[in-house]
């Protein structure tokens, strides 16, 4: 089958070059594509779908009646990351999440980056992610983000930007783990004619990863994964890595605290834990210390956690970290903690707390993107060029009355890659979420999650706003 | 394993086995109401059918009259009614997916497509259109839920308490099943005619017919009917086959508190396995089943303060 080829022209196309000839490491792909059938695409694009339905991939909304459950959708057409392009990325990741590990430890201990006046104190001492329980609390090998979901995109000239880094409960690993099940699946021609790299072993890294930070010496810790339950937008991800990993699933009413540890009710009486990888946030995670009306939580949790007899991964208050107003600081932490230059790009960004960066914030908004500094999800954004004159001014009054609630970056021609939409096949942009373990190494396995924004135009990927999916191959050298 | 968990296995396993029950009941009653009857006879039928399932006030509240269509729809598709089909295949759904985790892949996936058909069957009326096939189907997904489960899992506490769930509702259906087919014998002596057709449905309702006339290779008498669902260990779906497995399966899953649980079973399952039908007949079969729903529903009630999440008050 033939693609329409006419990337928009401030794109980067990751396919298809400016001259409208394939990228070399596309070739294999492109050419197998060429040989099959729009029927035959067709075909797997419905057996795809049938078939995430009946495993039960899905998530909820937000808003939509509980229970309802969505599928989201999943493209054939892959996106495809070059040896020495994905060599590129895992050095940058490793060397970003590893500052901000630091960053985090510091942040919690002596406050060095902040006496040396790179980051200034009101930046972390008045922001509401920094968790004052924290303080001076020692976590099991000093790791703290040991999961991180880190978004990364790619900018007209083709160069990397990180937009974020997700150090709270970054979700959507399972659909990388899924997505490439079913790329093998549907289609195994294309898939044996390049060196794909697996990430299917990326369940034992992370028990491996959580086992390494278990609180006492012991020889078989016990994990598990603790969920809000199952009408949860993400319960299927967190009951498909605690079955991968062959450890229990867990909510907040199967666990309580008792002589200063932590234990599970099972059929054989309580047992201990030592580890939990938790998918609640910090706020409900125990209603003595957080949120009172917290029905998710453990009471008592903070207390043990504190006395170091059970670990969180990730620990309490990472969020300092992640906060979109710290953001900006990552590349000096870099240069701080590590004595290195950044790897990756952060996308320029202003302040709106700042009088002068709000000015030109105000001035200029039709042509950027202004964020909520806690938004996530895509919600609580304005993408100027994309919206009307109206929208935009009605976001400046918000912006205007708090403006320390708003950052705001350009806004980036997010790369494209042909995508299976109504007309045909069109490009569209995407993004990509590499997933990085940090334990006492830091790992990252050579895929991620590769959002799509499936309306024409459109450069908000999430999948609660209508995004979709595709598989990522990082091929061998 | 989590109680949590346990839990949820044993409530999916009795809501397979609950639907695929209603299922065999309402698959029988229809092919006994095309038999030649008076109105009244087609009636009490269908009357008896909410009767097993403790759900006549129920239907009175919601329906003017017992009729075929109605019992169906409020039997089969009624979401508000916790024991219709619908209802029963949702609860075991929502149970797999609480637990997917402890479940094998295919496990999961049959369940979750169960449910998923179950939708598209009743979107396309199928159970209107043509309901022995509609039943047909419900028999044959929970053929495939057994099947697949044995097949894949591995054999631990999660089969266990499966198989728990499992037993413990069957022996309940069976029981219930028996006393309103013989509750109706005593209703109404004149209808000696039907009376093959009587004890052959019940049969048929548990797959017995076949067996019965294997067993016992003789007429349809109602004596050996109730010995058949009742003390019959090689048969099934009886009381004592059931109780049977659900005995050794307490003692797989046994804990330091369940010694009276276990007792209670081992008691039950004795008296099955030494029992004989002369004496059960003669002193009312009605009050020994009545009795016998007493003692499986203590025995559930037991199990879950023992093992699961305590049942609410």
């Amino acid at each position: 089958m033939l693609h329409a080829q006419s990337a928009p022209s401030a794109a980067y196309d990751e396919m298809v070059d400016a001259q409208g000839l394939v990228r070399p490491h596309y070739a294999g792909f492109s050419q197998w594509l060429t040989q099959e059938s729009t029927d035959a695409m067709a075909a797997r694009q419905i057996e795809a779908d049938l078939s995430f339905r009946r495993v039960g991939i899905t998530f909820s909304v937000a808003g939509d009646e509980a229970g309802t459950e969505r599928l989201i959708p999943f493209d054939l057409i892959p996106r495809i990351i070059p040896a020495d392009e994905w060599a590129h990325l895992s050095a940058g990741l490793t060397q970003r999440v590893r500052a901000l590990n630091m960053f985090i430890r510091d942040i919690y201990h002596g406050h060095d980056i902040v006496r040396a006046g790179i980051v200034p104190a009101e930046q972390v001492f008045l922001n509401a992610q920094y968790r004052p329980e924290m303080q001076d609390v020692d976590v099991a090998e000093d790791i703290y983000c040991h999961i991180a979901g880190v978004d990364i995109v790619r900018a007209g000239a083709g160069e990397f930007y990180v937009l974020e880094d997700n150090l709270r409960v970054p979700s959507g690993v399972s659909y990388m783990l899924e997505n490439r099940k079913m790329s093998m699946r549907l289609m195994p021609e294309a898939f044996s004619s390049l060196k794909v790299k697996p990430v299917a072993h990326y369940p034992d890294l992370l028990l491996d990863n959580l086992r390494e930070v278990a609180p006492r010496s012991n020889d078989a810790p016990t994990v598990v994964v603790l969920t809000p339950g199952m009408y949860n937008s993400a319960y299927f991800e967190h009951a498909f890595l605690a079955q991968q990993m062959g450890v229990e699933l867990v909510e907040g009413q199967d666990l309580f605290v008792d002589q200063n540890a932590v234990y599970m009710r099972t059929t054989r009486g309580p047992r201990r834990v030592d580890v939990i990888y938790r998918r609640v946030d910090d706020d409900f995670l125990d209603p003595l210390s957080f949120r009172a009306d917290s029905a998710l939580g453990v009471p008592g949790l903070l207390s043990v956690y504190r006395a170091g007899r059970v670990t969180l991964a990730n620990a309490i208050g990472t969020g300092i970290a992640d906060d979109k107003s710290t953001y900006q600081y990552v590349p000096d932490m870099i240069r701080f903690y590590l004595q290195e230059e950044p790897i990756l790009s952060n996308v320029p960004t202003w302040r709106c707390s700042r009088p002068d960066e709000l000015s030109h914030v105000l001035a200029h908004m039709h042509e950027l993107v202004v964020k909520e500094v806690h938004g996530a999800g895509g919600y609580g954004m304005l993408v100027g060029p994309t919206s009307t004159r109206a929208q935009v001014e009605a976001f400046k009054e918000r912006v205007r009355s708090h403006p320390s609630n708003y950052i705001a970056q350009p806004t980036l021609a997010l790369s494209t890659i042909p995508t299976y939409v109504q007309s045909g096949v069109a490009p569209r942009h995407v993004d990509l979420r590499p997933y990085v373990l940090c334990g006492k190494d830091i790992r990252t396995v050579p895929g991620g999650l590769c959002r799509v924004a499936l309306t024409e135009g459109s450069l908000v990927v999430n999948s609660s706003q209508g995004g979709g999916t595709k598989d990522t191959w990082g091929l061998g050298a | 394993m989590l109680s949590r968990t346990a839990d949820n296995l044993f409530w999916m396993c009795r809501y397979i086995e609950r639907a695929e029950n209603t299922a065999r009941m309402l698959d029988v009653n229809l092919q006994m109401s095309l038999m030649p009857q008076d109105a009244q006879a087609r009636d009490s039928l269908w009357r008896a059918v909410l009767r097993i399932s403790e759900l006549q006030r129920d239907y009175d509240a919601r329906y003017p009259a017992v009729t075929p269509l109605d019992v169906l729809h409020y039997l089969v598709r009624e979401p508000t009614n916790q024991s219709s089909i619908y209802s029963c295949l949702r609860a075991a759904r929502e149970n797999a997916r609480a637990v997917r985790g402890s479940l094998t892949t295919e496990v999961w996936e049959t369940y979750n497509t169960t449910w998923l058909e179950l939708q598209k069957h009743l979107q396309t009326h199928l159970p209107e259109r043509n309901p022995g096939e509609f039943f047909e189907w419900v028999k044959f997904r929970a053929h495939l839920v057994r099947g697949v489960t044995i097949g894949t899992m591995l054999d631990d506490e999660a089969l266990h308490f499966l198989r728990l769930g499992m037993h413990l509702e069957r022996a309940d259906n069976t029981a219930r099943l028996l006393d309103v087919k013989f509750h109706e014998e005593q209703d109404d002596l004149a209808a000696r005619s039907s009376e093959f057709y009587r004890w052959a449905s019940l049969l048929s309702s548990v797959s017995g017919l076949e067996i019965y006339r294997k067993v016992y290779r003789d007429v349809i008498s109602p004596d050996r009917v109730a010995e058949l669902l009742i003390l019959r260990p090689d048969m099934p779906r009886s009381l004592l086959a059931s109780v049977q497995a659900l005995t050794e399966d307490l003692a797989r899953v046994a804990n330091q508190r369940s010694a009276e649980t276990e007792r209670r079973a081992g008691l039950l399952y004795a008296e099955l396995r030494y029992g004989r039908i002369e004496d059960i007949l003669h002193s009312s079969l009605h009050r020994y089943l009545e009795r016998f729903l007493e003692r499986i529903n203590d025995l559930g009630n037991r199990i879950s303060q023992d093992f699961l999440v305590p049942l609410a008050a």
